[in-house]
């Protein structure tokens, strides 16, 4: 995903990029109506690939109508909620395993075997405990991020340079300050290198638990268009949850240069 | 040459009590990976070692790679309980980490997510100075240390050193009575290195510490020090010859290197270590 240096060349990538977006566009609207194909070819590929104008239509009329904003709240405010809460249950338990040995033999196989099972599965469960509204999506959301926090903050403090610690100790920090000041900072730097899967996986716990059973959100409004065969409606539910994926992508990426100022990167230097 | 040999714990409780000293220190450590024959399940780094370091006193330790140098450091320091001996600060045994010293060490040990500045404040921070005193001090500290200017730099952002620098100011900052380094120089670039030495000198020079110097580099341990000590080769390391360094101060590093006096003194210490350099050559060649 490297970016290349020289503004010039950016544009003409980004001009590349849109190019190859318009040309799929382009391909796809051709096979679907008659003209290069026949009509009964056409046909079908609409009925399983939906038509490309028919798509743009259905999500202009969703932006414009306003229809989309409430779902689109609804699954970003449980993709954020399932990302907060999953982060903070991964950090402090992260945390507490790495530093508690005992703790952590007990706990090993517990851990390995729940992040092993494939956790959609637990969807019905939490619309059974929690019902059909934000609650059990969050709750599937944070199943599927706490894990990855937990084993980077796990890594992260495992790997907390030995002489690192002994040069905060010999400074006079304390326990509480050794936690604060070493262990806290350098499992947050792992959790943040993680931040990318782990956003993503609080987006999927999100869509795939309205897919699941829901009354709102852009997952639900997949689930109902796809229970009348209206193969446009789903393609522009797709459209908007890629779009919407990649805008949260670009934040992440912002947030992260901003938190990580400290760490080295490969070596910078401007052209001239 | 030969200066005050070993102190025995009566000597030591009639004389004015050393800042620094160990007694009698032995280090055994579980057996490591492919340890065979009789000492199989045991290692010995540090045999029935005794060294005093006196207050203001600056004594080297040198000796072959792998010897155990650091361990004797760690155990100065408090981080690492020798298997038997003690370890007495001015008098007092010395039970968990050692308040009254501070460390330099060998490997980078400055915290990467600190500025520079923030990483020189740490100690304060951690002994509960107020943020602004302590700011203003770290401030000082770069200053001393010639880095005015580089205050918000982080560690990454910083050459060896540098970095070297800060991690002076971070230990020097907290006024430690005791200096303990661990080859604090020897990844740096010769030029860089005896700049700091003569840095470390004239710092040392305003304010007399007790310093227990850690290196394999015998000139460095001459041009620098009061004392050297020479440690035989591992396993089981003990001291094999002290030798008092009667070169006038100041000092220059790089000039007092020339002098007569003191490739005399290099001779007769190069002569006492020879032999175990050789060991622990034909040891680490077998390993």
């Amino acid at each position: 995903m490297r970016k290349a240096g020289k503004p010039e060349a950016r544009a003409r990538l980004a001009l590349y990029h849109a190019l190859l977006l318009l040309a799929l566009f382009a391909l796809w609207h051709a096979l679907t109506t008659p003209g290069l194909v026949t009509e009964e070819f056409a046909k079908n590929t609409a009925f399983f690939f939906g038509k490309p104008l028919q798509v743009l239509k259905v999500t202009w009329e969703w932006f414009v109508g306003g229809k989309i904003y409430p779902h689109l709240g609804i699954t970003l405010l449980e993709t954020l909620l399932a990302f907060v809460a999953g982060s903070a249950l991964g950090l402090g338990v992260g945390l507490w395993l790495a530093l508690a040995p005992t703790a952590s033999a007990l706990a090993d196989p517990y851990i390995k075997a729940m992040n092993a099972m494939p956790r959609v599965i637990l969807a019905p469960i939490f619309a059974v405990w929690f019902g059909l509204g934000i609650v059990s999506k969050v709750a599937l959301g944070v199943t599927l991020v706490f894990f990855i926090v937990f084993f980077n903050v796990y890594q992260g403090v495992k790997e907390v340079s030995p002489t690192v610690l002994a040069n905060a100790r010999m400074l006079g920090a304390s326990r509480r300050q050794l936690l604060r000041h070493i262990y806290l900072p350098s499992a947050t730097s792992w959790v943040f290198s993680s931040l990318h899967t782990s956003v993503g996986m609080a987006f999927v716990g999100a869509v795939v638990g309205e897919y699941l059973g829901s009354a709102k959100g852009v997952g639900y409004l997949i689930l109902q268009a796809e229970g009348v065969f209206d193969i446009n409606t789903v393609f522009a539910g797709i459209l908007v949850l890629t779009a919407f994926a990649l805008v949260l992508d670009v934040v992440v990426t912002r947030v992260e240069a901003r938190l990580l100022v400290w760490r080295p990167k490969t070596a910078e230097t401007e052209a001239l | 040459m030969a200066a005050a040999g070993s102190a025995s714990a009566a000597v030591l409780a009639a004389a004015p009590s050393p800042a620094l000293a160990l007694d009698g220190i032995t280090c055994t450590f579980a057996a490591r990976a492919g340890a065979k024959g009789a000492d199989a399940g045991r290692y010995t780094a540090v045999r029935d070692t005794t060294i005093a370091v006196a207050p203001g006193e600056f004594v080297s330790v040198v000796g072959p790679t792998g010897c155990g140098k650091s361990t004797l450091l760690n155990v100065a320091a408090g981080l690492l309980a020798p298997s038997a001996g003690g370890v007495t600060v001015f008098g007092e045994p010395l039970a968990g980490i050692n308040r009254r010293a501070g460390y330099m060490f060998q490997a980078e040990a400055l915290m990467p997510w600190r500025s520079a500045l923030a990483n020189v404040m740490a100690g304060l921070e951690f002994r509960g100075t107020a943020k602004a005193a302590a700011e203003a001090q770290a401030r000082d500290w770069l200053t001393r240390v010639g880095l005015a200017g580089f205050e918000h730099r982080y560690p990454h952002q910083l050459s060896g050193g540098m970095k070297k620098r800060v991690a002076l100011a971070q230990m020097l900052i907290l006024d430690p009575q005791i200096l303990l380094m661990d080859e604090p120089f020897s990844a740096l670039d010769v030029q860089t290195r005896q700049l700091m030495e003569n840095e470390l000198l004239e710092l040392w020079g305003a304010n007399r510490k007790s310093v227990l110097f850690i290196t394999h580099d015998l000139e460095e341990a001459i041009s620098l020090s009061d004392r050297v000590i020479v440690l035989s080769a591992g396993p089981a390391t003990r001291p094999i010859g002290e030798f008092a360094i009667d070169l006038p101060r100041p000092r220059d590093v790089a000039e007092i290197r020339m002098t007569p006096r003191f490739v005399e003194l290099h001779g007769a210490i190069w002569h006492a270590m020879k032999a175990e350099v050789l060991k622990g050559y034909a040891q680490s060649r077998q390993a």
